[in-house]
């Protein structure tokens, strides 16, 4: 009874939605959202003011022109098969459905009504084939910790979420290779390896909720790229499921094969819209017996870049991860999470990770290293740390970067990769051209793999600010011949931006394979490639 | 102020490492297990440097006792701002024996033997909150579980450091290339005229025991029905 009603109640406010939406042709998601509103305070209004700040508008870029494509409608009949078939994990309850329709950011909000929590591949296939069947929309779901908005529906979308698929399936201790399933979380695999004395060959802020199907499908970058290389070449096997429910199982454990197409490399980092990855075979790298990581202070940008290039010198066959933060960072760590800077403050602070097999030789490189950067005065300052304890300090100095952001204001995120000879120009640039109006204005990143995570708060949304970043961002990276989106995707937020980057060649080719593989485009509609593709 | 402070720093396991029973319960798993100096030692040294750095004391003496890894320990509290070492060889069987009385015996000697007016732990007796270096007395403040209370006391004396005594800092590289070139002497006990012998004998180390899983019940007749079954009524 409850469910009917609120369909009709989705439906005419879809109805009223689709007649504003023509009128107004520049109708953002927000504006949506405020006729969801009246859905949402029917159901539960308690997130919606807590998050308050973030609501107050999504920006224009995310849905120019963006209107429901013509899926059919959820019906009774729907949550009936859907109910015989995952007996009580298919969802309807508003309360659950709250924190899956939004994303991590609180920055994009959906209106799924039904969430699915299949527990197996044939489930996830026979899913699939009634979705096909009855072309109703569906958008996979992993740990949900995307930044760009490509894991929580847009309207509609049946949720499929892979959190209880979380079994490892096989670990081999001799060659490393480790198959599981595709929503076992990040944290977890990493904990089951390590007992066995291997580590999983990627680590980013969010392991404790990510989960690898996700990070497959949005080929994940990370703080250990720059060591165990990206997921393009850790990644054996995948066990994918296509969108007419056939299960497409490339699940090797091969360490090489040669025999055809690569067909595994279509689905890393398609973010779900090509197929729905149930399970995983990745390759995982010996655990290091011997860990340092020292914290450094540079006073320019040259000194930067020079400690870079002596590291890799000196370091690299140790080297593990080379990351960097600007002061505006350090500022945001100490006031919002009550932070200490171990060292004095710097204009450029540069964290250096090693991992070897044998502590003394790696203590000996590093301490070589480090006087000799002392010396030549490439810093001016830093600390160093091999214990547990101390080495997360240090790390959360690094990682936590983004929950402080996130107490800042309303962060505009942006993650570009460029020439690591230009890669603070974009932040000198940007303070630039936003002259005073933003609040902050960050710089941090993977300086070892080129990567800028580059993040400006304010106060609130502020859709002027918001103009004079984008297309500005965009171009400047054109212009040096970089990429829009280093390593967290395009999800929502940027799929319109995609020419900065690949020529209109590369686009056709993947609306070719989009139409190939997912004819009725019910595969996570709205997201990676561009709206004139449709 | 001519006085000389004398920090027990121990090498323990890292906090962050998850702990692991011997199969033969005779004890923890320590090879191949990260150490680290013990955290409240870490706090105990940044109070002695910082009374250094005030000019109220001259000298600050880092001491561990322990096998020849103990040294890291000692190189890390130099790296802090500590001016000497001594590190007291016990290794082996003695130290595996060597318990809270030997080493209160050990201290004791060192410090008549280094003429030491203060002698700064990490917690386990009192807890200092607040420290306050007068003339010839010593001005402490400490948490007990009414409120804080301040006390005075003469010299010498021992004082415990607790968790808000301090926020310990961060080694910087300068100091740590400076503490390679520091002094760590070596003793034995029985140079001390220390007798390591122990009055109490490790039967067996166990786990705690795993916690129940809870059980949850539907209704009031439930509940009746299981405090019954396993026998609480």
């Amino acid at each position: 009874m409850m469910i009917q009603k609120s369909f009709h109640l989705f439906r005419s406010i879809c109805k009223k939605w689709k007649k504003c939406h023509l009128v107004m042709p520049s109708c953002s998601f927000t504006k949506i959202g405020c006729f969801h509103h009246d859905l949402v305070k029917w159901s539960s209004a308690r997130y919606f003011h807590h998050n308050q700040r973030w609501q107050a508008e999504t920006p224009r870029s995310h849905s120019t022109s963006l209107h429901r494509f013509p899926f059919a409608m959820v019906t009774e009949h729907d949550i009936d098969f859907f109910e015989k078939l995952l007996p009580r994990q298919a969802i309807t309850d508003p309360d659950v459905l709250e924190s899956y329709n939004v994303d991590w950011l609180k920055s994009v909000k959906g209106s799924s009504k039904l969430l699915l929590r299949p527990q197996t591949t044939e489930e996830i296939s026979h899913i699939l084939r009634y979705c096909n069947e009855r072309n109703l929309a569906v958008c996979p779901q992993g740990g949900n910790t995307g930044l760009v908005g490509g894991s929580v529906p847009v309207f509609d979308e049946i949720i499929l979420s892979t959190s209880l698929m979380n079994k490892v399936l096989s670990f081999d201790t001799v060659s490393g290779v480790l198959v599981c399933q595709a929503g076992c979380v990040l944290e977890d695999l990493n904990s089951f390896v390590e007992e066995n004395g291997f580590a999983m060959p990627l680590d980013l802020g969010a392991k404790g909720s990510c989960q690898i199907g996700g990070n497959v499908s949005t080929n994940a970058g990370g703080l250990r790229l720059l060591r165990y290389g990206s997921l393009r070449g850790t990644v054996l096997g995948l066990e994918v499921v296509l969108a007419n429910g056939k299960v497409l199982n490339l699940l090797s454990s091969l360490r090489k094969d040669n025999t055809g197409y690569d067909v595994k490399q279509l689905f890393i980092g398609s973010e779900g819209t090509l197929g729905v990855i149930t399970a995983v075979s990745i390759l995982c790298p010996c655990k290091p017996k011997a860990v340092n990581v020292a914290f450094l202070g540079c006073s320019t940008i040259q000194q930067l870049l020079q400690t870079f290039r002596c590291c890799k010198g000196m370091l690299g066959e140790i080297l593990s991860a080379f990351e960097f933060l600007d002061s505006a960072c350090m500022q945001l760590l100490q006031n919002h999470l009550k932070l200490t800077n171990p060292i004095t403050e710097s204009p450029f602070y540069i964290l250096i990770e090693t991992s070897g097999s044998n502590a003394n030789h790696d203590e000996e490189k590093l301490h070589n290293f480090l006087q000799h950067a002392m010396n030549t005065a490439l810093i001016t300052d830093g600390t160093m740390a091999k214990e547990d304890s101390k080495i997360k300090a240090l790390w959360m100095l690094r990682e936590r970067i983004t929950e402080a952001l996130l107490h800042d204001g309303y962060t505009y995120k942006y993650d570009i990769s460029v020439p690591v000879e230009h890669i603070y120009q974009a932040v000198q640039d940007m303070r630039v051209q936003l002259r005073d109006q933003a609040k902050s204005v960050v710089g941090y990143g993977h300086l070892g793999d080129g990567n800028l995570h580059l993040n400006i708060t304010s106060p609130f949304y502020d859709s002027a600010l918001h103009s004079l970043i984008e297309p500005f961002i965009y171009e400047w990276t054109a212009k040096h011949h970089g990429s829009i989106s280093a390593e967290h995707g395009l999800g929502l937020k940027k799929r319109n931006y995609i020419h900065y980057s690949k020529p209109a060649e590369a686009v056709y080719i993947m609306s070719h394979l989009k139409n190939m593989l997912d004819p009725k485009k019910i595969l996570n509609p709205y997201k990676t490639l561009p709206d004139y593709i449709s | 102020m001519s006085a000389r402070v004398l920090v027990g720093v121990k090498r323990v396991i890292d906090y962050a490492v998850k702990i692991r029973v011997k199969p033969d319960k005779t004890g923890v798993v320590t090879d191949g297990v990260k150490h680290s100096m013990n955290p409240f030692c870490e706090i105990a040294i940044e109070e002695a440097v910082r009374l250094k750095e005030k000019k109220l004391i001259k000298e600050v003496i880092a001491v561990s006792c322990g096998p020849q890894q103990s040294q890291e320990t000692i190189r890390t509290a130099l790296a802090m701002g500590a001016d000497r070492g001594i590190h007291v060889d016990v290794s082996g069987k003695d130290y595996e024996n060597l318990g809270p009385l030997q080493v209160s015996k050990i201290l004791a000697a060192l410090a008549k033997k280094e003429d030491v007016r203060l002698i700064i732990l990490g917690k386990q007796g009192t807890f200092a909150s607040q420290v306050d270096f007068q003339e010839d007395s010593l001005k402490v403040e400490r948490e007990i579980d009414g409120g804080l209370e301040t006390i005075k006391i003469k010299m010498p004396a021992v004082v415990t450091a607790d968790l808000r005594l301090n926020e310990p800092r961060y080694a910087t590289l300068p100091n740590i290339m400076k503490a390679k070139k520091k002094k760590i002497d070596t003793v034995k006990p029985s140079d001390l005229g220390v007798d390591l012998s122990s009055q109490l004998e490790v039967l067996s180390v166990e786990e705690p025991s795993q916690r129940q899983a809870g059980v949850k019940v539907e209704t009031v007749e439930d509940l009746i029905k299981k405090l019954r079954d396993s026998g609480r009524i």
